[in-house]
């Protein structure tokens, strides 16, 4: 069993000054300079922020404890540096990040893999960014906020899906992101319910311009992590896609495929927050309906909890061969573990 | 299957259609560079009058950005939900196989060659299929 989505949390930025280069040393020492303060999460919600995800020891020792744990963890870093709007200081503390990653987590546990943080909002630096880190075979994604200041399917951020495809580095996009635009597409929410429920129509935007851009045109060996996303959105949306396909293709000829055919074969969601029908009965119908057993990725998404009460039920009504590829087969397949 | 005499060939120049009724059929006859194709006037879809809709290119794709245009005139778009079918095959262009509109044979004859109607030609039994033919002309038949 591998974990797809646990969290590692950079607790502040003086975690990372050993990894700065000395101007950012002196720049954070000096000036008081906090980093991004920005969190993905809700402010406020310590709950949320899982203060034990800053430390390696105490993470494996939740994540790969108990009877059923997994034997890898993939981590995801959400260090909100895609709030910051000097590009240098976002790939300073991108790269510090991931250096804090390798040095804090990954040597200390060869259970855990990572994503590679990146200065997203500024797609040159980002390349750089992943070229680095990804010489460590240890970072296995890029890891991208769901939330961006344009859709990344617009062409000015093809340079980052193009290093990754080089790289053969699949691109999760996870839940969050700060990057000063609203959360919605029609401004901003009042309540933190409106942003966090709401979150799956980020995703489905995101989804819409990356297959309609036609990045998986343009990158065929190219795969789409969705994490923290929940899954059950995703077939009725494919549906109304496809059938708008057929009359809008002209407007995107490089989509030579019904667009629920590119989500198949490219991407893949992680199965915390599992977001399940109230009956666990029509659960595996669900799972059915995205149309293929290669696209879910087991996660805890340690250490959010998500009150999916009747999780346990819903993994038990699916048949075992699926709960193997699911919690086993498809994230060794797309991560080569 | 017996032909129909639907039109003078003066009457669909290149890049023209004509809708014509054809034992109860609405049928689309399109003129492509001087030759003619005949589908039936109702998408496969919702049952739009498909041959009323605008005829465009074919428009392909070497990746994101590119497009190449070819075929002008002969990808035929129905009015309501913009399905491509060519004219030529009748194939919708997203699902060739499964999706298709009938498309039915068509043939060019002098006025000469169809007066008097042989067997196989129809002009009739009923009024309103009957096509006055005149020997300086020619016609376009749809087989039906």
């Amino acid at each position: 069993m591998i974990d797809c989505d646990v969290h590692a949390i950079v607790p502040s930025v003086h975690a990372l000054t050993p990894y700065l280069t000395s101007y950012w040393r002196e720049q954070v020492e000096q000036t008081g300079f906090k980093g991004p303060v920005d969190s993905w999460y809700p402010q406020g919600l310590a709950e949320a922020l899982g203060h034990v995800a800053t430390d390696a020891t105490r993470t494996a020792a939740a994540v790969f404890s108990g009877p059923n744990s997994p034997s890898l963890a993939v981590l995801t870093c959400d260090y909100a540096v895609e709030t910051l709007h000097n590009p240098d200081a976002s790939a300073a503390l991108a790269r510090a990040a991931n250096e804090w990653l390798a040095a804090e987590w990954l040597a200390r546990d060869p259970r855990f893999r990572a994503s590679i943080v990146v200065p997203s909002a500024f797609p040159e630096l980002a390349v750089r960014e992943i070229e680095r880190a990804a010489a460590d075979p240890r970072f296995v994604q890029v890891l991208l906020p769901v939330r961006s200041e344009s859709p990344y399917g617009s062409r000015n951020f093809r340079p980052v899906f193009a290093a990754a495809a080089r790289l053969g580095l699949p691109v999760a996009l996870h839940y969050g992101g700060a990057p000063g635009t609203p959360p919605t597409p029609v401004g901003w929410p009042s309540l933190v319910m409106e942003e966090v429920a709401g979150a799956t129509g980020v995703f489905q935007t995101q989804l819409l311009s990356v297959i309609a851009g036609g990045v998986f045109d343009e990158h065929p060996g190219l795969k789409l992590v969705l994490a923290e996303a929940g899954f059950a959105w995703l077939a009725p949306m494919l549906w109304r896609f496809d059938k708008n396909w057929k009359g809008l293709r002209r407007e995107v000829p490089w989509v030579r495929r019904p667009p629920s055919e590119y989500a198949r074969e490219h991407v893949r969601l992680t199965t915390a927050p599992l977001d399940a029908p109230a009956d666990p009965g029509q659960f595996a119908a669900a799972v059915g309906q995205l149309g293929s057993d290669g696209m879910l990725l087991y996660a805890s998404d340690y250490p959010h909890r998500h009150g999916d009460d009747h999780a346990a039920q819903c993994w038990d009504s699916l048949p075992a061969d699926l709960r193997r590829r699911i919690s086993s087969d498809n994230p060794r397949s797309l991560y080569r573990l | 299957m017996p032909k129909h005499v639907v039109s003078t060939v003066a009457e669909i120049p290149p890049g023209g259609r004509k809708i014509v009724e054809v034992q109860g059929r609405s049928i689309g006859v399109f003129n492509i560079a001087g030759e003619f194709f005949a589908l039936r006037n109702r998408c496969p879809h919702q049952g739009a009058a498909l041959c009323t809709g605008q005829l465009g290119s074919a428009v392909t794709s070497t990746g994101p950005g590119h497009y190449a245009v070819d075929r002008a005139g002969e990808i035929l778009r129905c009015p309501w939900h913009g399905w491509e079918f060519e004219v030529r095959t009748g194939q919708s262009w997203f699902d060739p196989v499964k999706v298709r509109v009938k498309a039915y044979e068509t043939a060019v004859a002098p006025g000469s060659a169809l007066k008097p109607p042989s067997p196989a030609l129809l002009p009739g039994p009923y009024v309103a299929e009957t096509y006055p033919v005149s020997v300086e002309e020619d016609y376009v038949l749809v087989e039906v």
